[in-house]
């Protein structure tokens, strides 16, 4: 069963590493997929205007594509472009005036009624493929690796398109587990990192990104896993200004889930795209020897 | 910060579009508060959620154009979550983002950016803050 | 009424049609483009009009059609009128070009986004794609630019003619045509193979190789010249791919 793939815009450029960490993970674990040939950007954040329906018309325009290439699943790997999709799509489904009026909009695409499933990485290996099977193909477990995962507001909320319970998620624990690592609980794993306040206030979505890694290594993490490229700007590459503006700030590793799943998977390191973390997440995967078992 | 409660200080023309903007109706929130202990930004805001509503219900303009909540809401959907009226209080903070955006007052403006900023950033962080902050 | 006076003094009558031109009605020609049209009605063209053929992007006009609610476009140099055509012309649509100095570019896709940022704006709304009198997907570029492919942008946005029609329309208030130019002059510049063949004969040439050659067919009279040519040895027009000269000096 062949699902498609929507990678949004920032996967081919800046955040290559969750892309292709991602797909080689795909491809270990027998997935068929098909990137949409023809997508658009999905606009990142779903508009929350009740009488704004112009906003809506990136991510349905994608949805159809899905349908245009006869498949009726789509995975995304960005958090937020999953939310913006799943939100659209269930607009679609449930509102039949707004479907309307959009569809009639969209003169030169196909009707569309909000019958694609949406599903982000996380959620389509758990339900559709199993973490058993995920367990079965590790060949590289992450032996003592303690990571806290950094779910975000996207994955989570609201209910609707939520991919598990938004005040107890477990999907990451389950996926880190399968690969063996030792997952560390701590309370803002779904806090909100600022997002688009890196535009608007920067020192507001500094503090809390901040806030977090900070939460996460004082709970005895050594490294987080996130899955959104926003995040991993706002908690990652902004580490150097936390570093220059916080007491107590320090680099924090902080990885694609992708990437650790890749390496546990037993894919070549030149998958995951290292280079474009921090450099001490090379330094964390040496240290904790995942580097040395992975063929060449 | 005085809260005025005066029909001549009510602006119900504020009101009506707000409701028709977000489609909510903040008239059923009952001042629990649960939206401000649920806010991650909270420390920058000068009005909490829960008064941004009460300024909603009382019609204060003036006030609500003081407030900055809206501006520093980054919409992750927490206290949308845990509202126990179930008002869509992210869509209401994007109502009155609305009120000003739409009569073509950008929040920032893409063409002052810091190059070396643009360099840097995710082009998701634009895309979402363009859609959110500028009209 | 138009009559046409040929030789024999038969009168040949053009059927004329009504269109309206920014507002007002005139009866034109029914063959005629909108551009000649205009002409016949009393319009002189001193701006809003260039090569005439089709590739300036000077005339672009917009028009709509009676009991149809829909925007048309089309260049008035090329697009026949019809009846009840209502139309009027958008020769210039103000879009802001960015200042920069190409040799400075190293053509990365995060200098595009530098120099326009309203890139993003972009709500892929197609509003563009639909008014394009050339039939360039514009929204794909846009989005194939927002992603950082330089490549596929210059090559979709191929056969634009900057006539800036999709500016005109943009909710995103984005200068698609200067984007797209831009992503052209990068594609160009750095992205595209270089001729390496192209490189080497010039080498040759530059190192001499053809010298000889070249002064000797100089040193020959005009007899000699037509004998050589004449007797020059030619591709047979069923030669296979492996067919060489029997002179291969200067291959």
């Amino acid at each position: 069963m062949k699902i498609a793939y929507y990678p949004g815009c920032t996967l081919k450029t800046k955040a290559r590493n969750l892309e292709t960490s991602a797909l080689a993970c795909l491809d270990i674990l027998g997935v068929e997929y098909e990137e949409l040939p023809r997508w658009n950007c999905c606009g990142a954040v779903f508009s929350l205007a009740d009488d704004d329906l112009i906003h809506m018309i990136a991510p349905v325009r994608d949805l159809i594509r899905v349908k245009e290439q006869g498949q009726d699943t789509v995975l995304a790997l960005c958090s937020m472009c999953y939310n913006t999709l799943a939100r659209a799509n269930d607009l679609m489904k449930n509102n039949e005036e707004k479907r309307d009026t959009i569809n009639r909009f969209m003169d030169e695409e196909p009707d569309y009624f909000g019958d694609v499933r949406v599903v982000h990485f996380l959620d389509y290996i758990r339900d559709d493929i199993g973490w058993d099977k995920v367990k079965e193909k590790v060949s590289n477990p992450l032996n003592g690796v303690k990571v806290a995962p950094y779910y975000g507001c996207t994955l989570l909320r609201p209910g609707e398109v939520a991919i598990d319970r938004p005040d107890k998620p477990g999907v990451f624990e389950e996926c880190m587990n399968a690969l063996g690592a030792e997952i560390i609980r701590f309370p803002m794993s779904a806090q909100c990192c600022g997002t688009y306040q890196v535009l608007g206030n920067p020192e507001a979505a500094l503090k809390v990104s901040f806030d977090i890694i900070k939460d996460a290594s004082s709970h005895g993490a050594e490294a987080m896993v996130l899955t959104c490229p926003l995040c991993d700007y706002n908690l990652g590459r902004r580490q150097d200004e936390m570093i220059e503006k916080y007491e107590g700030a320090a680099e924090f590793p902080l990885f694609y889930f992708t990437q650790l799943m890749a390496l546990a998977l037993g894919a070549s390191p030149d998958v995951c795209h290292f280079e474009l973390n921090r450099d001490i997440t090379m330094e964390f995967l040496k240290n904790k020897n995942l580097m040395a078992k992975v063929p060449a | 910060m005085p809260v005025n409660i005066s029909k001549s200080g009510s602006d119900e023309k504020l009101r009506q579009r707000v409701k028709d903007i977000s489609g909510q109706n903040f008239q059923k929130c009952f001042q629990c508060g649960t939206c401000s202990g649920s806010c991650p930004m909270t420390e920058h805001l000068n009005v909490f959620p829960r008064r941004v509503m009460a300024l909603l219900q009382l019609g204060d303009r003036a006030a609500l154009e003081e407030a900055n909540t809206p501006w520093i809401c980054a919409s992750c959907h927490v206290c949308m979550v845990r509202c126990p009226r179930g008002i869509d209080i992210p869509k209401v903070m994007e109502a009155v983002r609305q009120l000003k955006l739409r009569q073509n007052i950008n929040r920032i403006e893409p063409s002052q950016m810091d190059k070396k900023e643009i360099e840097k950033l995710p082009q998701i962080a634009m895309v979402s803050g363009f859609r959110k902050l500028t009209s | 009424m138009a009559t046409v006076q040929e030789e024999t003094n038969v009168e040949v009558k053009a059927k004329l049609i009504p269109i309206f031109i920014m507002g007002k009605q005139y009866e034109v020609p029914e063959s005629l483009t909108i551009m000649k049209a205009m002409e016949y009605a009393g319009y002189k063209y001193i701006r809003g009009c260039g090569c005439r053929g089709g590739v300036c992007g000077a005339c672009s006009t917009v028009y709509r059609k009676p009991n149809d609610y829909k925007i048309y476009t089309g260049l008035a140099c090329q697009t026949v009128v019809e009846p009840g055509m209502y139309l009027t012309q958008i020769p210039f649509y103000p879009a802001l070009r960015a200042t920069y100095n190409f040799f400075d570019l190293e053509g990365k896709p995060d200098e595009v986004f530098e120099l326009y940022p309203e890139l993003f704006r972009c709500v892929a709304c197609n509003a563009c794609t639909k008014v394009c009198p050339m039939d360039v997907e514009v929204m794909d570029y846009i989005a194939a630019m927002k992603r950082g492919d330089i490549k596929a942008a210059a090559e979709i946005s191929f056969d634009c003619i900057q006539c800036g029609l999709c500016a005109s329309r943009c909710m995103g208030e984005l200068p698609q045509y200067h984007i797209a130019q831009l992503a052209r002059r990068i594609n160009g510049a750095y992205l595209t193979p270089r001729a390496e063949h192209l490189k080497t004969m010039v080498a040759n040439i530059e190192a001499g190789r053809y010298d000889e050659g070249v002064s000797g067919l100089r040193a020959m009279d005009t007899e000699m010249l037509k004998k050589t040519y004449q007797e020059r040895e030619m591709e047979p027009a069923t030669a296979g791919e492996d067919w060489t000269p029997k002179d291969n000096q200067y291959l």
